[in-house]
């Protein structure tokens, strides 16, 4: 089968020393895999890579078995980093959304009713029918990142990449993002993403890649989720639990508490209404 | 009504009034685009830029527009390229480019002490030089870049909202940059007989910034910024008559005004909403 995605020996870096080494990776239609690493690993440098907006200094990068030599990637959707949105730009969500039609809509500055009518159509695909007039600082977590979504998939990419899309919200807003992507995937969609939430990677994805520098290691969570390959990408001490069928990564926990730390913290209190209320979780003071 | 109707009669009145509305349309509906992408340091230090163009071609006795013009265009794209090729940010490479272009003007107006035109006009806007010829010039700008922003309004509003993932999306953001700092250099040129070197960062900010207060719609305030720089024209030049106040100077100082009125106005509503909230809480 000709892979949608080749990454064939290829090195980069921004100056002297090389951000990613001899990187080889396939992906092929219909595959779900995220890149997992720690910070500085090249994550972000390769995912610009596979998107065409960064040059390799060695090797090539093949979308459909066609070399990209520094044509922006085609029909790929991209989400960036919440981070990096600019949240007091004037614009609606239906304004966002439409971005990502610029590819394909006509030449007049306003949307055809076809863009408007594939708008209203992914925006109730995602959930949020109701969102399409507000501006974009007035979304919860999870809305905006459903927003950002709905750019990318309106532009009918073969492949959708996400930068960290479990970053900066919170647990549930995490969950509900990886279980939507799952959905996406079962419809056909192959789906790369960037994640330092290992846990939720080994829950949701079929296919990981280790990655620091060069590649570790990929494969199947349960495969790729040693010990020795985890202590090989984050340079620490991680610990692999096997239980009721999950797998938990952890790093190891220290072998000090916080009294080896501190040996004299300063105490909090609890307000005393709250402990004569005799209510379990307001205990009493700390005692050193 | 006559009194009233009165500076209309002149000629040098109605050349300026045109040209001052159009300018002050033209810098309100660019100026969006500075303001959203942080640039409006570029736009002050562009002009400086220009000035030095101008007194190159006076020098040279070449065409002002098409010395500064390119002078304007050559000084942007050196800006866009020191910031896309080096470790050097927008702010400190406007400030080297534009500046140094001025102190050109100044060296050589210093050097040729024999002109025999005045710079003032250049350096802080003289609506009655403006002549028929300056007004079609500035008609011709204000229609090409309303052209350009009509036809690139989506590919533009991409790169002003995120010009790394604009590209991703297949939009050409080199070229949207490039068109973008020809319609700035071309509309600061227009706009230096009227407002002035030392007053144009002023008509391109102020309008934007209070569309943007009056609106979350980007839409809305690129309409609400151009009609704010058309009205100040107007307005302001026909106040300018009347209690003989440099005109630049009058356009901007009443964009300033308005600004203040729109920013207590949103500000009171919006503390008043909280209170709304916070009663019914």
């Amino acid at each position: 089968m000709q892979p949608l995605v080749e990454v064939n020996d290829v090195t980069f870096g921004y100056g002297a020393e090389p951000v990613l080494e001899d990187i080889c990776l396939h992906l092929h239609p219909g595959q779900f895999a995220a890149l997992v690493g720690p910070s500085g690993a090249g994550k972000t440098s390769l995912l610009k890579l596979i998107l065409g907006t960064l040059q390799p200094t060695r090797g090539e990068i093949c979308i459909h078995g066609e070399a990209l030599n520094g044509r922006p990637a085609p029909c790929v959707g991209y989400v960036p980093q919440l981070e990096t949105v600019d949240w007091r730009f004037p614009v609606t969500v239906e304004q966002v959304v439409l971005m990502g039609r610029v590819r394909r809509s006509g030449m007049w500055p306003w949307p055809s009713a076809e863009d408007k009518e594939r708008v209203r159509a992914v925006l109730e695909q995602l959930g949020i029918p109701d969102l399409a007039g507000r501006h974009i600082r007035d979304l919860s977590g999870g809305q905006q990142q459903r927003v950002f979504l709905a750019r990318a998939l309106i532009a009918e990419p073969d492949l959708l990449v996400l930068d960290e899309p479990t970053t900066g919200v919170d647990m549930r807003t995490a969950e509900n993002v990886m279980h939507m992507l799952a959905d996406l995937n079962q419809q056909g969609m192959t789906i790369l993403l960037t994640t330092h939430d290992l846990n939720a990677a080994a829950a949701h994805l079929p296919w990981v890649i280790c990655l620091n520098r060069r590649v570790i290691a990929q494969g199947a969570p349960d495969d790729v989720f040693t010990v020795e390959t985890l202590n090989e990408t984050y340079q620490g001490d991680m610990l692999v639990i096997h239980q009721d069928g999950m797998l938990f990564v952890q790093q190891k926990p220290h072998s000090h508490s916080y009294h080896d730390l501190m040996p004299s913290p300063v105490p909090g209190e609890v307000p005393s209404k709250l402990v004569e209320a005799k209510d379990g979780r307001f205990a009493s003071t700390l005692s050193i | 009504m006559d009194a009233l109707l009165q500076p209309f009669q002149f000629e040098f009145f109605r050349n300026g009034t045109i040209a001052a509305v159009l300018v002050g349309a033209l810098c309100g509906l660019i100026g969006v685009y500075i303001v959203l992408r942080g640039m409006s340091y570029i736009g002050h230090g562009l002009s400086h830029a220009i000035f030095g163009g101008a007194v190159v071609a006076f020098v040279m006795t070449w065409n002002f527009y098409v010395g500064a013009g390119l002078w304007g265009f050559i000084a942007a794209l050196l800006i866009n390229q020191t910031v896309r090729r080096t470790k050097i940010n927008a702010d400190a490479a406007i400030g080297v480019i534009t500046t140094a272009s001025f102190a050109i003007g100044v060296a050589l107006i210093s050097r040729y002490r024999r002109f025999t035109r005045s710079f003032d006009a250049a350096l802080f806007g003289n609506i009655l030089g403006v002549s028929t010829q300056d007004v079609l010039v500035v008609a011709g700008v204000t229609l090409m870049a309303a052209a350009i922003i009509f036809f690139l309004y989506k590919q533009l509003l991409f790169t002003t909202f995120d010009s790394e993932v604009a590209q991703i999306y297949g939009v050409k953001t080199e070229w949207v940059d490039t068109l973008f700092a020809l319609v700035l250099a071309a509309a600061l040129i227009a706009s230096m007989q009227i407002l002035g070197v030392t007053l144009i960062a002023a008509a391109l900010v102020i309008p934007a910034i209070t569309a943007r207060l009056m609106t979350d719609s980007f839409n809305r305030m690129i309409l609400l910024s151009t009609l704010i720089g058309a009205l100040t024209g107007f307005v302001g030049m026909y106040l300018s008559y009347h209690v003989d106040v440099a005109s630049g100077a009058t356009i901007v100082l009443l964009q300033a005004t308005l600004f203040g009125i729109v920013l207590t106005i949103t500000s009171l509503q919006k503390r008043a909403a909280r209170r709304l909230i916070h009663t019914h809480v």
